[in-house]
This record gives structure tokens, C-alpha cells and sequence, in this order.
């Protein structure tokens, strides 16, 4: 190669230095301890926020859903189970309590064993009718559909019910039902 | 920043986001699922909130072994320094950790809690404590971070200068299909370190065949071919530059760059129509990029090498232009970001569809106040800044929400008061007389069980005796006073029938004590049955009263606290959302500003390329038509030549 290619190739890497330190050189108004110092400041806010934010949701909790009064449905689907849930529809008593759409996020989030708490409610003690309907699309393609009932019995503590869907393509009971 | 650390800074390593929250057994708790589920979706606050409320309920308890949150406490006390981590709360991830290792725990949790305060130390590039933390452990890693624990040990080794140990580990890590490229890269950049060029040299070669689908690995393999290409440019190698360069894909993050270099190479071979190749293709990309800015000069620098400077002059014009509009949308950024716009658009509906927002932020609509957010964006202090700034944003909107959640709070809470306060004086009523029901059964019911336990130890059969029977007695102890009294107006046979009837009523008694003493002892226990159900019907009666009365009572002060506390954080989180604010728009202007003034050289630069190209095109012209004169003028002369001149003619 030809000396020429040296000199060249360093005045490209002097154009790139200098377009990559600019920042640096242009930001000398900014230090780094102060961005440092502002750094820990939001991380002091977050603490506050966090910590009221737990207190709130007990609030919440003792004055919308006392315990002996709530009850919490929730969604959860077998891991790694590749069906593309669209959405889920819940009924207590023959009313519609909940129904949700799910983004790719959500549908990601189940498949890899998170649980979604979908309804939180209140219930009398007593037998209660629950049926769970669900839509999707198979991996196969194709619209899948399943519906299944449950019937929840809430005694005087707080209830809570795991209603794991299941596609087409697993071996597993389309919906299962779990006291827990 | 110190050479090592910027060594470290460029150091790759891969993410396993969530690992360590993932449970390493089977879900025993319901609640932790829903932790995951806001984990795994990258929502760190809701996540940390939970997790927070699960384990401050946990350790509440008075026996918190028969909680199911117990199965998964270990992990939760790891997973909320994650959490935190995630979330940039690297203070408090840190206590959380030194938290699990000050307790009384096994050598592999020991271990687990040291690796992931390293880690943490390392990504704050606090290098010293993270070789102090990683040097605490000792003996037995748990399996699932057994490989990352070398990984990041032999990271942190490099950072603080210790290459050869680093070498020694990566080599040992080789064929972990996990960090498949990322080792390779490293091991390169450590040999680099060590003056091992040649190994350096090869391992990148190695790293540009690794197979892989994953984008980050693509992009680390391109990284390191482009690497490889500018070592061949500085050894003068223009044949291998030009090979690696080729090899970076032409959609990857490195593309431009390769492009750029692949045309200079070619420059530097004279080969000037070859550089017009990449340097074309780069020419067309998104203007607001470096290396596309200096194609727009490369371009007709190669078409003047050409001595194609008419088409030079008009491409250096074009340029001209294309950096005069740049440094007006510029100036308009820097104008748009001083009004306070950079920072609405930063927090606008569009960048918050969801929690990929950084990567949203392409599709915020062409203003001026974020046409050059991508580019800020590679820079790591505005890309932690604005991620501070986002979250700062999202927490005041959560406030905002809640402080108006309290005002509801307070309206249910005075709806309730007024509801249940008037019914309150009737239903006390009702449940006094409940009371006195219940204490009525409830002494009726000692005294037969007294009864009957008597009658276990001393039986006497009359105290079971019916009312027909307890009547038949009393009558037949009357008769035999009467007879007492005048024994001589009574006959042998009225005698005889007293004794028959008392003998009858007594062998009843007698032979029937056992049934009916098991009989009484059902009766108790049906009564004891009235009784349990009186004392649900108490129970259900007190928790109603209780619960319509907890609906309302004790709420004020908690809510007027909370209240007081959210409107101080409030204020807190105003102020240090305007400072980070303040902090972003001086870093996007200082930014802004140093693009514009490269622009601006490259401006004057065009501006003089421009006039010696026009020069060089105009004589290069007047060249040509002085030559075409010329030959037009020996034609002529030629064509006089062969022409009989006339005058010549000799006339007789």
C-alpha cells in the first residue's frame, strides 16, 4: 500500500476523534460530579417515591379491597407455551368484571411465567360463578377460542384465583383453575 | 477519563436482564409472579413497589416460615438489588446486596451477593471496589452464575490492568455458547493490551465467523471487522482493510463507518472511481450523520481526482447547500431546545407507547427539537441523563395521580361516614339483643353440661325423668302424704297401687337412665350446635360493624401524612427534574453547536473546493476550446492547402 493511505486514513481518524470527543470538549459547562451529584439526587427521589408508593398501595388495599371482602384473579399461561393470546374476557355472576387486550410486551411477560393480576375486586362470602373466555391465534394460524368455569367459594379471608391458559399446541388442560 | 477506564467503557459484555429474578424453581408464590411479570416487562418501579410490599409483609409476620413468599424470599432479597440496579437506584441496590452478605447466610448465597455487588461496582466503573468484591468470593458458586462470575472477574481484571489473569480466564470461558463473540472481542482487546498483536489480530478474525442470529453479537462481529480493518489502514495493508471492511453488513450500526473507510482506502490506492462506489451509497443516507456529511465532501473530491471537476463543482454546490440547511435546522434545534421544547417532545405521548421508548424515539414526528436525538443518544452521559429525566417524568405523573387518588380516598371515606353513621345506633341495638340471646343459651347450656357430668359420677335417674313422669312423681309423693296423714281411711289395695305405680315409675327411670343420659348428652351437643351457630351470627355481626366503621374511622391522619409527604416530594422531584432538564438542553446545545460548527469548516472548505473546481473546470474548458480553435484552424489550413489557389492560375 502506498504511504499516501496513512496520512490519509489519519486525517479521517482526526475528523472522527474530533467529531466523537466534541461532546466532551463541548460539555466542559457540564462537570461529571455534577452530573454524578444530580444522579444521586434522582436516585433520592426515587427511594421517596418508592416508599410512598408502597404505603399508598396499602392504603388502597385497606380501603377498597378490605380483606375480607377481596378477591384477585389472576392470568398466567404455561411457559413457553408459543400461542399468540389476543385478549381474555373474565365474568363473576354473569357480569363482565375485567377484560384485556394484550400488547406483544404483556404476551411476552406470561409466556415467560410472569403473572398478571387482571381483577381486583371485592366479593361476598359465598359461591360465586367465574367463567374465563379467551381469544388468540394459534401457531398454526387460525382463530383459537376457549371458555371454562369455575366456581369460586370466598369465605371470610381474601381470595385469591390463578386461571392458567393454555394453546393449542400444548398438552396441557385449556384453562386451569388454582386456590391459592 | 483514564485510559483503563475508557479501556473498560469499550469492554462489550452481554445482558441477561432478569436472570436473577427469574425463579430457579417451580412459582410457589402467586404474588412473586406478578413481580416477574412487571420485571420481565421492563417496568422496574411497579416491579420494586411489589417487591417491596411482599417482603415488608413477609418479615411482619409472626411465623413467616408458612408463608409461600417464603419459598422465593432468598431470590426476592436478590431480585430487588436487580430491580433497583434496572432502575438505576445503584445506592440502594447496593445496600441491598451488602444487606443479604452481612446476614448469616450459605457460602454459595455469600458468593451470589458478592458476584452482584461487583457487577454493580463495575457498571458504575468503580473498578477497585469491584475487584474487592469480586475477590470475596470464595468456594462454591452457584451454578447459574458460574460462567458470568468468570466473565465478569476476568472484565474487572482488564479494567484494573490485569490482563494476563483476564487472558487466562476468557480462554478458559472459549465455547460458552452464551458469551458466543463477546469473549472473542475481549480476549482481542486484552492481547491488544499486552502488545500480543498478532493474537489480537486473530481472535478478531475469529470473531468475524462467529454464527449467530443475535443483533448484539451481529453488531460486536462488525465492530471487531472494523477494528481489524483500521489496523490493516495503519499498517498500510490497503488489500486486507478493504476485505474487512467489506465484511461489515450494509444495515448494521457500523455501516457508515465502513463505507467511509472502504472509500478512503480506495482514495489511497488512486483508484478514485472504486471510492465512488461506497461513497455513493453512503451519500444517499440520513444527512444528519458524520460520515455522510463527509461523503458529501469525499465524493466530489474523487470526481476532481477524476477531472471530473464540472461534476465536482456541482456536488461540492449541492454539499454547500445540504450544510447550509443543516446549520439552519441546527440553529432552529438550538433555538427550539432553549424554548423548552426539546424536553416536552422527550416526555410527549409519543415516546411513552411503551417501555422500548428510546427506541420510540425515531418515530417522534421530524421537528427541530428532536431531528438529532438519535445522534445525542450515543453519547452515555445524555443517554443516562435522559433515562433520569423519563423516569423523573413518569414519577411525577404517578403523583400527580395520586394526590388525586387521596381527594377521592377522603370523598368514599365522608360517603361511607354518612352511610353508616345513622344505621350504627340500630344495628347496636339489634346486636344487644343478640348478645343477651347468646348468653341466655350459653348459661342454658353450662348448666345441662353441669347436670350431666353430675349425673356421670352419682347417678340418679329422676333428674332424667320426663314432665309427665316429674308430675306422675309429684302426684304419687302427694297421695302418700295424704295416706301419712290418715293412714286409716286408706285400703291394702289403694296401698298396694301407690307402691305398683311408684316401682313402675322407678324401674322406668332406672332401666331408661343409660338412653336418655346418651340422649341428654345429644341434646347438648344440638345445643351446642344453636349455640356455634349464634356465635358465627355474633362473629359475622362484630366483623360487619367492625369492617363498616374501618371504612371510615382512622384515615385522616394517614391521608393528611401522606398528603403532607407526597406535596415535599413533589417539590423535591420538580427541582431536580428541572436541573436534569437544565443539565440535557445544555448537553443536546453543546452537542448541537459543535456539529454546527464542523459544518460551517466544512462549509468554507466546500466553498474554496468549489471555486478551484469551477476554476479547474473553466480552464479545463478553455483548454479544450483553444484545442478544438486550434484544430479548427489546422483544418483550415489544411483544407487551403489542397485548394487550387485561383490567383495562382497563370493567365495567358
Amino acid at each position: 500500500m502506498q504511504p499516501h493511505v496513512h496520512t490519509i486514513y489519519r486525517q479521517l481518524l482526526s475528523i472522527v476523534l474530533v467529531a466523537l470527543l466534541s461532546f466532551t470538549a463541548g460539555a466542559e459547562d457540564i462537570s461529571r460530579d455534577q452530573i454524578k451529584g444530580l444522579d444521586e439526587q434522582v436516585q433520592d427521589i426515587k427511594k421517596d417515591v418508592l416508599n410512598l408508593s408502597t404505603e399508598l398501595a396499602r392504603l388502597e388495599e385497606k380501603l377498597l379491597f378490605p380483606s375480607n371482602t377481596q378477591v384477585s384473579l389472576f392470568i398466567s399461561m404455561h411457559e413457553g407455551d408459543d400461542f399468540r393470546l389476543d385478549s381474555v374476557q373474565l365474568k363473576l355472576d354473569e357480569k363482565v368484571v375485567a377484560q384485556h387486550l394484550y400488547s406483544f410486551r404483556e404476551l411476552e411477560a406470561l409466556q415467560s411465567g410472569g403473572v398478571q393480576r387482571l381483577y381486583l375486586g371485592n366479593l361476598k362470602t359465598g359461591e360465586h360463578d367465574l367463567v374465563v373466555s379467551y381469544i388468540g391465534k394459534a401457531p398454526a394460524g387460525g382463530e383459537y377460542k376457549r371458555s371454562g368455569s369455575y366456581r369460586i367459594n370466598k369465605g371470610v379471608g381474601p381470595k385469591f384465583v390463578e386461571i392458567k391458559i393454555a394453546g393449542p399446541d400444548t398438552t396441557e388442560q385449556d384453562i386451569q383453575f388454582r386456590d391459592w | 477519563m483514564a485510559p483503563r477506564s475508557f479501556i473498560a467503557a469499550l469492554l462489550m459484555l452481554p445482558l441477561f436482564a432478569h436472570g436473577s429474578v427469574k425463579p430457579h424453581q417451580e412459582l410457589r408464590d402467586i404474588f412473586y409472579g406478578e413481580i416477574l411479570y412487571h420485571a420481565y416487562q421492563d417496568d422496574y418501579f411497579e416491579a420494586i413497589s411489589h417487591l417491596d410490599i411482599e417482603l415488608g409483609q413477609y418479615k411482619a409476620l409472626d411465623e413467616p416460615g408458612l408463608d409461600s413468599f417464603h419459598w422465593h424470599r432468598g431470590q426476592a432479597e436478590f431480585a430487588v438489588g436487580d430491580l433497583e440496579l434496572y432502575y438505576r437506584m445503584h445506592q440502594r441496590a447496593g445496600r441491598a446486596i451488602e444487606a443479604v452478605m452481612a446476614k448469616n447466610v450459605s457460602e454459595s448465597e455469600r458468593n451470589e451477593a458478592a458476584f452482584r455487588l461487583a457487577r454493580l461496582y463495575y457498571r458504575k466503573q468503580d473498578y477497585v471496589n469491584a475487584l474487592h468484591s469480586i475477590e470475596l468470593i470464595k468456594g462454591e458458586v452457584p451454578r447459574e452464575i458460574r460462567s458470568d462470575e468468570v466473565f465478569l472477574r476476568a472484565q474487572v481484571y482488564v479494567s484494573v490492568g490485569k490482563f494476563d489473569e483476564a487472558i487466562k480466564l476468557l480462554k478458559e470461558l472459549k465455547g460458552d455458547s452464551a458469551y458466543a463473540g463477546y469473549i472473542e472481542y475481549n480476549l482481542a482487546m486484552a492481547y491488544l493490551q499486552t502488545a500480543q498483536t498478532e493474537a489480537a489480530v486473530a481472535m478478531l478474525d475469529e470473531l468475524g465467523k462467529v454464527d449467530s442470529d443475535d443483533e448484539a453479537v451481529l453488531a460486536l462481529k462488525d465492530k471487531g471487522n472494523l477494528k481489524l480493518a483500521n489496523y490493516y489502514v495503519e499498517n498500510g495493508d490497503a488489500e486486507k482493510a478493504s476485505q474487512y471492511f467489506s465484511r461489515i453488513r450494509l444495515d448494521g450500526p457500523f455501516s457508515n463507518r465502513a463505507l467511509l473507510g472502504a472509500g478512503w482506502v480506495e482514495v489511497a490506492r488512486k483508484r478514485y472511481d472504486r471510492a465512488l462506489v461506497p461513497w455513493s451509497l453512503l451519500h444517499k443516507r440520513e444527512q444528519t450523520n458524520l460520515s455522510v456529511q463527509e461523503a458529501m465532501m469525499a465524493v466530489p473530491y474523487a470526481y476532481s481526482k477524476l477531472d471530473v471537476h464540472g461534476k465536482a463543482a456541482i456536488m461540492y454546490g449541492k454539499a454547500m447547500d445540504v450544510f447550509a440547511n443543516e446549520i439552519d435546522s441546527l440553529n432552529a434545534s438550538i433555538k427550539s431546545i432553549r424554548e423548552g421544547k426539546f424536553l416536552t417532545a422527550l416526555v410527549s405521548k409519543q415516546g411513552e407507547k411503551d417501555k422500548n421508548w428510546v427506541v420510540n424515539l425515531r418515530e417522534l414526528p421530524d421537528s427541530p427539537e428532536t431531528r438529532y436525538i438519535m445522534e445525542l443518544l450515543a453519547a452515555h452521559d445524555f443517554q443516562e441523563s435522559l433515562k433520569n429525566y423519563k423516569d423523573l417524568a413518569e414519577l411525577r405523573q404517578h403523583m400527580a395521580t395520586w394526590l388525586d387518588s387521596l381527594s377521592v380516598y377522603e370523598e368514599i371515606i365522608e360517603l361511607r361516614r354518612q352511610y353508616y353513621e345513622p344505621l350504627l345506633p340500630q344495628v347496636e341495638v339489634k346486636f344487644k339483643k343478640l348478645d343477651s340471646r347468646i348468653r341466655l343459651r350459653i348459661e342454658q347450656r353450662d348448666r345441662l353440661n353441669e347436670r350431666i357430668r353430675s349425673l356421670l359420677v352419682l347417678r340418679r335417674p329422676v333428674y332424667l325423668a320426663t314432665a309427665d313422669e316429674r308430675a306422675s312423681i309429684d302426684k304419687l309423693a302427694k297421695i302418700r302424704l295424704d295416706i301419712e296423714a290418715n293412714p286409716g281411711m286408706v285400703s291394702d289395695d289403694t296401698l298396694y297401687r301407690v307402691k305398683r305405680l311408684s316401682g313402675i315409675l322407678d324401674w322406668r327411670l332406672e332401666t331408661e337412665f343409660d338412653d336418655r343420659l346418651t340422649r341428654a348428652y345429644k341434646h347438648l351437643q344440638d345445643l351446642d350446635g344453636v349455640i356455634d351457630d349464634l356465635n358465627k351470627q355474633y362473629r359475622a355481626f362484630v366483623r360487619t360493624r367492625q369492617a363498616a366503621t374501618q371504612s371510615y374511622e382512622g384515615y385522616t391522619i394517614p391521608i393528611q401524612q401522606l398528603r403532607t409527604r407526597l406535596g415535599n416530594a413533589e417539590v423535591k422531584l420538580k427541582r431536580i427534574m428541572a436541573r436534569q432538564g437544565r443539565v440535557l438542553e445544555q448537553m443536546a446545545i453543546n452537542e448541537l453547536e459543535q456539529r454546527r460548527n464542523r459544518l460551517e469548516e466544512y462549509q468554507i472548505k466546500a466553498r474554496f473546493a468549489l471555486a478551484e473546481s469551477y476554476d479547474r473546470a473553466t480552464k479545463a474548458q478553455e483548454q479544450k476550446l483553444k484545442e478544438e480553435q486550434e484544430k479548427k484552424f489546422m483544418e483550415q489550413q489544411a483544407a487551403t492547402a489542397t485548394t487550387p489557389v485561383e490567383d495562382d492560375k497563370v493567365t495567358p
